[in-house]
């Protein structure tokens, strides 16, 4: 199918280059978008989002999205930094693909990549089922401080967004990082399963993916990862609940390794006009992405103190030597 | 009486003359995709859900329903004319399916797949219908440990698969088991077995392995042996589909295969693999042929046909009922709800949601169409049977290569089909079945990371097995058909020879 869809690109594009081949409106030409994930994931959804947003509003002449998935966005990343020096090509990437570049000992980091920018941001929440003697955040903190090991955590895959912020938790509560009992799934849909049938103690994952069931009075929110609280979401933050984390699952996108200044700033113009125009806010709301653009340089540095703070947890939970 | 008014408004929606046409496209593509070896149903509706952001939401999912029966009608297809199941649903079906079309009841073995799979659809889509959020409930209630204890109980029942000699059987149940382990492991987040190579990282993909233990294997097997090039099959033999006798052993296990099917499809962990080994095995023990299974039994292909069906359609219940999603097509399936902004979930089913009636309506259509579609086309499918097997083969490695290059563009995957083909080729020669193979890999992970899910939970303390229920009977249950049968065996042995003296 992919290869057809190429072909059909590669017609479609011939097509369009025969009408606008005497002057051209866009901001850019063919862009291509890597996705280092199967489709129907996080990072795939934003790639398809960025591509329907960037055709639609005609920022660019075509955009073609590729899945190379494998090894937690490592394999995507290795093959997009063997390729160096290509104005049009950006890789989406977030938060979860720096562990994944520590656990699976990748030979690429995100250090061989143009940092481009950061585009959404999803809290977490920590959720319990409605029939658990759990009722507020305080109440697991005294829990994770008496038997840190018998709180069993339900989140998404090991060395991921919901794993670190376990970590982090247990290390603000100043409970023993190395006792932390969490309980791997491999999507969030298998986790909220063993969520809503009571086998793990708390849940752990985006706030979006428990909403409706809290909504429906089946789980229970203890608290959300963000700064501020959430709106539709009757919990506290963390930090205002004395557990002192704020973490979002943020995504964005990074260019090919040794673009010079001005494919960089082309690159980054087309990104802004596309994070100002309605259907990009349009998108956010319907799939309830927090709109976190941080572009340029604000983000390179940015990229660089999230990743520590990732590493040191990775460390303290046992993860990475 | 809700029932009948909501499955009203949705046969409305579905029955405007532009859905139809949808609901035709979705099917067809579905079809098609099953019979590529590689492509599945959630690579499809992925590529999809770009072009159907500005469909309507309604006829964008009765696309997508389509596609996903469809995909099961497919699979079945090459399962049984080429011996090259299409999907890991179809995998039971290929052993008894392809020994039947080689004995000329090619028809035959279509006629039922499909019917079989059209009933048990039916039942399904109507039991999800019905019962759905009730289910669900219930559903979520299977821990860890059940699902071990599930995933042992399917292990001893497929023992029949194993063929001739046990030994040779649980070997190539454990070399599946072993390349299953290949990857990054799911609790830990440690890579194994991958030697630091990146691409062995992501594991090996089960469909991968059927494609080239099938349909490369085969052709290498035809290659190397010039009497089975010459062999002559007999593609068709007589003029029915199916004959009163055809239909008179297939419609129980229909029906069995339906009601095995679909509780499993329902559970977060289910999947359409493992009703299909217990509804095979099942069919053998009631089967008054027993001696048939593996030599072109019909039962073995109507049972299991019908219940991989049936699970797609409880794949529907956790999906539509919780937003669950239980496979990658449902996970997928959720993306699109969420594209139109809706959240599937306990008010979507519950509220007078047109959409998801429609859905529904659009999946009970989207069956008779396959049927009315699949069943003339019996008698042409299996004419393929007619091109001359070094031709055939030739271009079914020329699709599979396709199909498994095209699902994930990985220059890797390929040399591992050839590689994985070598090896089946093989056993092939050296008479090892191959079914217990996948068997393996499908449930060699299933069981080893609830296991680890279930001692994490429990802090180590492996009692967790016996004290929950249902684990702890269905432990109970598998130990008794594992250590039965030989016991009565030698019992008779005994009393055989004990009773002359």
């Amino acid at each position: 199918m992919s290869n057809l869809r190429s072909l059909r690109g590669a017609v479609a594009a011939a097509a369009f280059s025969l009408v606008f081949a005497t002057g051209a409106a866009f901001a850019a030409e063919d862009l291509s978008i890597m996705v280092p994930a199967n489709p129907g994931g996080g990072w795939d959804q934003t790639g398809r989002a960025m591509a329907e947003v960037l055709q639609g509003e005609k920022l660019a002449r075509s955009v073609e999205v590729d899945n190379v998935a494998g090894a937690g966005g490592t394999i995507g990343l290795a093959q997009f930094a063997s390729r160096p020096g290509e104005p049009d090509a950006m890789l989406v990437m977030g938060l979860v693909m720096t562990g994944a570049i520590l656990t699976n000992n990748s030979p690429v980091t995100l250090e061989s990549t143009t940092p481009l920018a950061r585009l959404t941001s999803e809290y977490e929440g920590l959720v319990v089922p409605a029939d658990s003697p759990l009722k507020t955040i305080g109440e697991l903190v005294e829990k994770l401080k008496a038997d840190p090991a018998s709180v069993s955590w339900g989140g998404g895959s090991a060395g991921g967004t919901d794993h670190i912020l376990a970590g982090l938790v247990m290390k603000a509560v100043g409970a023993d990082t190395s006792k932390l009992n969490y309980v791997a799934h491999s999507g969030g849909g298998e986790a909220l399963a063993s969520i809503l049938g009571g086998h793990v103690t708390v849940g752990v994952s985006g706030v979006g993916e428990f909403v409706e069931q809290a909504n429906s009075g089946k789980l229970r929110f203890l608290a959300v990862s963000s700064d501020e609280q959430i709106e539709g979401v009757e919990a506290p933050t963390l930090a205002e609940s004395g557990v002192d984390v704020v973490l979002g699952n943020w995504r964005g996108v990074v260019g090919s390794p040794g673009i010079d200044d001005e494919e960089r700033a082309a690159l980054l113009a087309t990104l802004d006009a596309m994070a100002a125009t309605e259907a990009w806010r349009k998108i956010l709301s319907d799939r309830g992405w927090t709109d976190a653009y941080l572009s340029g340089d604000a983000f390179a540095e940015f990229l660089k103190e999230d990743d520590a703070r990732v590493v040191q947890t990775l460390k303290d939970i046992g993860l990475v030597e | 009486m809700d029932l009948l008014t909501n499955l009203a408004h949705g046969f409305a929606v579905v029955f405007q003359p532009i859905n139809l046409m949808w609901s035709l496209v979705g099917v067809t593509l579905g079809t098609l995709i099953g019979v590529l070896p590689g492509i599945g149903p959630a690579l499809t509706i992925a590529l999809l859900l770009p072009v159907t952001t500005k469909m309507d939401p309604a006829a964008a999912f009765i696309i997508f329903g389509g596609v996903y029966y469809g995909a099961m009608y497919g699979g079945s297809t090459t399962a049984i004319l080429i011996n090259t199941p299409g999907e890991s649903g179809s995998l039971v079906t290929a052993i008894d399916g392809n020994k039947m079309a080689r004995k000329g009841r090619a028809p035959a073995a279509l006629a039922t797949a499909a019917i079989g799979s059209f009933v048990a659809g039916c039942i399904g889509t109507l039991l999800l219908a019905a019962f759905a959020p009730t289910m669900v409930e219930w559903a979520v209630k299977i821990s860890p440990a059940d699902y071990f204890a599930l995933a042992i109980l399917a292990f001893v029942s497929v023992s029949c698969l194993l063929g001739r000699s046990v030994l040779a059987g649980l070997l190539s149940l454990l070399m599946g088991v072993a390349i299953a382990l290949v990857g990054i492991d799911g609790q830990s987040g440690q890579a194994r077995y991958a030697f630091g190579e990146p691409s062995l990282m992501n594991g090996i993909g089960v469909v991968v392995v059927i494609v080239s233990l099938f349909a490369v294997a085969e052709a290498l097997s035809l290659a190397a042996d010039p009497k089975a090039r010459s062999e002559e099959i007999t593609p068709l033999k007589g003029r029915v589909l199916m004959t009163r006798e055809d239909v008179r052993r297939s419609w129980k296990p229909w029906l069995r295969g339906a009601a095995i099917g679909f509780p499993f499809g329902a559970l977060p962990a289910g999947g359409a693999e493992i009703p299909t080994f217990l509804s095979y095995s099942l069919e053998r023990k009631l089967s008054d042929h027993p001696e048939e299974f593996g030599e072109g039994a019909i039962e073995g292909v109507a049972g299991p046909e019908a219940a991989n069906n049936a699970a797609v359609a409880g794949v529907m219940a956790p999906l539509l009922a919780l937003g669950l999603p239980t496979s990658a097509t449902a996970a997928i399936l959720l993306a699109a709800f969420q594209q139109y902004g809706l959240q599937p979930g306990p008010t979507l089913f519950s509220g007078d949601s047109t959409l998801v009636w429609s859905l529904i309506a659009s999946l009970l259509l989207g069956n008779l169409m396959l049927l009315l579609l699949n069943l003339p086309m019996a008698g042409l499918w299996a004419r393929l049977l007619y091109i001359p097997r070094p031709f055939l083969y030739a271009g079914i490695l020329v699709f599979a290569t396709l199909g498994v290059y095209g699902a994930s563009r990985s220059l890797n995957d390929v040399i591992f089909m050839l590689v994985v083909g070598l090896m089946g080729f093989a056993m092939r020669r050296l008479d090892f079945p191959i079914a217990p193979m996948v068997v393996g890999l499908v449930l060699g992970p299933m069981a080893e990371q609830h296991f680890r899910r279930a001692m994490q939970i429990s802090q180590d303390d492996w009692t967790v097995f016996f004290t929950s229920t249902p684990a702890g009977p269905l432990l109970a249950l598998a130990a008794i058909l594992a250590i039965a049968p030989p016991l009565i065996r030698r019992w008779r042995r005994r009393s055989a020879q004990t009773a002359p003296a």
